[in-house]
């Protein structure tokens, strides 16, 4: 009988814990295919935040390491800078990339780090039980903006590839969404070109994905992928933000 | 022979650090520990190294975090409120098991404190040298070529027992120079297998990792711990005795404060009195043995620290209410002077009477 799909081999068989409906596992298995593509699980090592993905060391074949909360580019680039040719990654929540660990997201990227970073952002704080996270949108109700994100009181949200794509050291910064299959092949292409400029040598690449999170949005898995087209993507639009790549071939 | 070289305290600790194999350095600046991060970034790159400024504590704990998964020796080094900001990243050292080696140059606290000397970071560093159970290995130098030898010590036990080692210097040791002969000796490091540098193909993933679900499971990983400690307080505890054989009073004290009461205890000898000192070479794990044994032929004991005592509750429980132990101490960036233990010696000989 012919295989007509398997599961990437960088994906190990443990049971993935995430809720249903929850995009993480399309995500996970996204940078496990972009892995067996570019042959490089065995000279591969991956850095886990603290959030949902927490326990992702379980998830990847490759080694792995399991970081403190937001610390996980400092972490990486610890690993890269003593093993220049290992391929490095992190997998971050927006609580973790973008509150807690905006200092060492802002530093790894500016320094120019040759790392590779996949940041799921689904405008809520999914393990701790849905609370604001720092890319809750404005009037987004969570269990700590129970009337909805008052910006007088909360400040906005951050949009984290545009800030980036503002600083030098930014090779590669891309906002993907896994809503639909067509969306889903543009973040497989995105997650893989990150992996291959870090192969290549050329600097920081981030991708920013878009991700539905229906248990603490209170919605359906499908209404929580219609509430991302209707009201995430508006405010996050997709798209390449800073490539480094396109920057040469303009200039030249 | 090994050449003799007139060195600053930091930047004997960079040498030493750099001799052992330590190709990695991560730090922030913060006096007094500064030039072991200028030495650092002026050496490294020279040799095929990685010296890098992080942007804060934090992230130079956790780029240390990273290079130590890798298998790699690797170090930080900071002054106290430094260390504070650092102690979540020890902390998941401690609990993934990683050998390292972070330096802490006293300074006076707490808060911003000052920049003077002080030894008020002997709790932090060997009671909670971050959240949760455990413990890192904490030696306290007293003379410049000391602290170059207990870096290569530092390092091969970190290794040998999987788990940070701090050097807990102070702003005189790290400020001041000395005369010191670097150990001319092979340097081996320990084999890593449980690092996560790839597994080419070879083995099964690795997974370096402090998180732990299920209570039994947490518990049954900190009990294995606490065992290792035990091997390491009955094996690595390190002490040296001055004049202690015939002793009615034993001064306590370590680190820089140490040379002070040296002299007071020379002084004393030289105006009568059976005075010796107990130096703790290693403060975890605490020379327990040797504390209680010396309280088994002085009359009376005295603690001197730079700080409003600290090491006095281990002297004490060491003790355990044999004989009284006074306490003496100076903080906030103030040394003791040989003088002022001198007259705490005499104090204490003369209620002895």
């Amino acid at each position: 009988m012919a295989v007509v799909y398997e599961k990437p081999h960088a994906l190990t068989d443990a049971v993935l814990h995430y809720c249903p409906g929850c995009t993480h596992g399309i995500i996970h298995k996204l940078v496990a295919e972009a892995i067996d593509e570019l042959g490089c699980e065995g000279k591969t090592v991956g850095v886990a935040p603290v959030g949902c993905a927490v326990m992702a060391y379980d998830y990847f074949r490759c080694d792995m390491l399991e970081a403190a909360h937001g610390r996980a580019p400092a972490v990486a680039t610890g690993l890269k800078r003593s093993l220049p040719d290992r391929v490095i990654f992190t997998y971050q929540g927006d609580g973790d990339l973008a509150a807690i660990g905006t200092a060492e997201t802002v530093h790894a990227a500016t320094r120019g780090e040759n790392i590779t970073i996949i940041f799921v952002n689904n405008c809520i704080y999914g393990m701790t039980g849905g609370q604001m996270a720092p890319t809750t949108l404005p009037g987004q109700v969570t269990q700590t903006t129970p009337y909805g994100r008052d910006v007088k009181l909360a400040g906005y949200p951050i949009r984290v590839c545009e800030m980036l794509s503002t600083l030098d050291g930014t090779y590669y910064a891309e906002r993907v969404s896994v809503d639909c299959v067509p969306n889903i092949r543009k973040a497989k292409a995105a997650i893989k070109k990150a992996f291959q400029n870090q192969i290549d040598g050329k600097g920081f690449s981030i991708v920013e994905v878009l991700s539905s999170c229906p248990t603490n949005w209170g919605l359906t898995p499908v209404e929580a992928l219609q509430w991302l087209r209707d009201n995430m993507i508006p405010y996050y639009p997709l798209g390449v933000y800073k490539d480094k790549d396109k920057e040469a071939d303009n200039n030249g | 022979m090994a050449e003799k070289v007139l060195m600053k305290g930091n930047e004997a600790l960079a040498e030493a650090a750099i001799r052992c194999g330590c190709k990695r350095f991560f730090g922030y600046p913060i006096t007094p520990q500064t030039e072991v991060a200028a030495y650092m970034a002026k050496r490294l790159p020279k040799i095929g190294g990685t010296y890098m400024q992080a942007e804060s504590e934090i992230s130079a704990i956790n780029m240390v975090y990273g290079a130590a998964s890798a298998g790699v020796r690797a170090m930080t080094s900071s002054s106290s409120p430094g260390i504070s900001l650092k102690t979540e990243g020890i902390s998941y050292l401690i609990g993934s098991d990683l050998p390292c080696l972070i330096i802490n140059v006293m300074r006076g606290g707490p808060g911003l404190g000052g920049i003077q000397p002080s030894q008020s970071d002997y709790w932090q560093a060997t009671k909670a040298p971050g959240h949760g159970d455990g413990h890192i290995l904490v030696f306290a130098p007293s003379t410049i070529q000391e602290m170059v030898d207990l870096v290569f010590d530092a390092f091969d036990l970190a290794e040998t027992y999987r788990m940070p080692a701090m050097i807990l210097a102070d702003g005189m040791l790290g400020q001041m120079m000395e005369p010191v002969v670097f150990p001319e000796k092979e340097v081996v490091e320990h084999e890593k297998p449980w690092a996560a540098n790839g597994h080419q193909g070879k083995r099964e993933h690795n997974i370096i990792n402090s998180l732990y679900l299920k209570p039994d499971e947490l518990e049954r990983t900190n009990r294995e711990r606490f065992a290792r400690y035990e091997i390491i307080k009955e094996k690595e505890a390190r002490v040296e005795e001055y004049l202690t054989e015939d002793a009615d009073i034993i001064v306590v004290a370590y680190g820089a404060t140490s040379r002070i009461v040296r002299a007071a205890v020379k002084a004393a000898r030289e105006q009568g009195i059976k005075a010796g000192m107990v130096r703790p070479i290693t403060v975890w794990p605490f020379p327990a043995k040797a504390v209680a044994k010396a309280a088994e032929t002085a009359s009376r004991m005295l603690c001197v620290e730079m700080s409003l005592g600290q090491m006095v509750e281990d002297v004490r429980l060491a003790v355990n209410g044999k004989v009284p132990v006074e306490f003496y101490g100076r903080t906030g960036g103030i040394i003791p002077t040989p003088a002022e233990v001198l007259e705490q010696i005499k104090k204490i000989a003369g209620g002895a009477k």
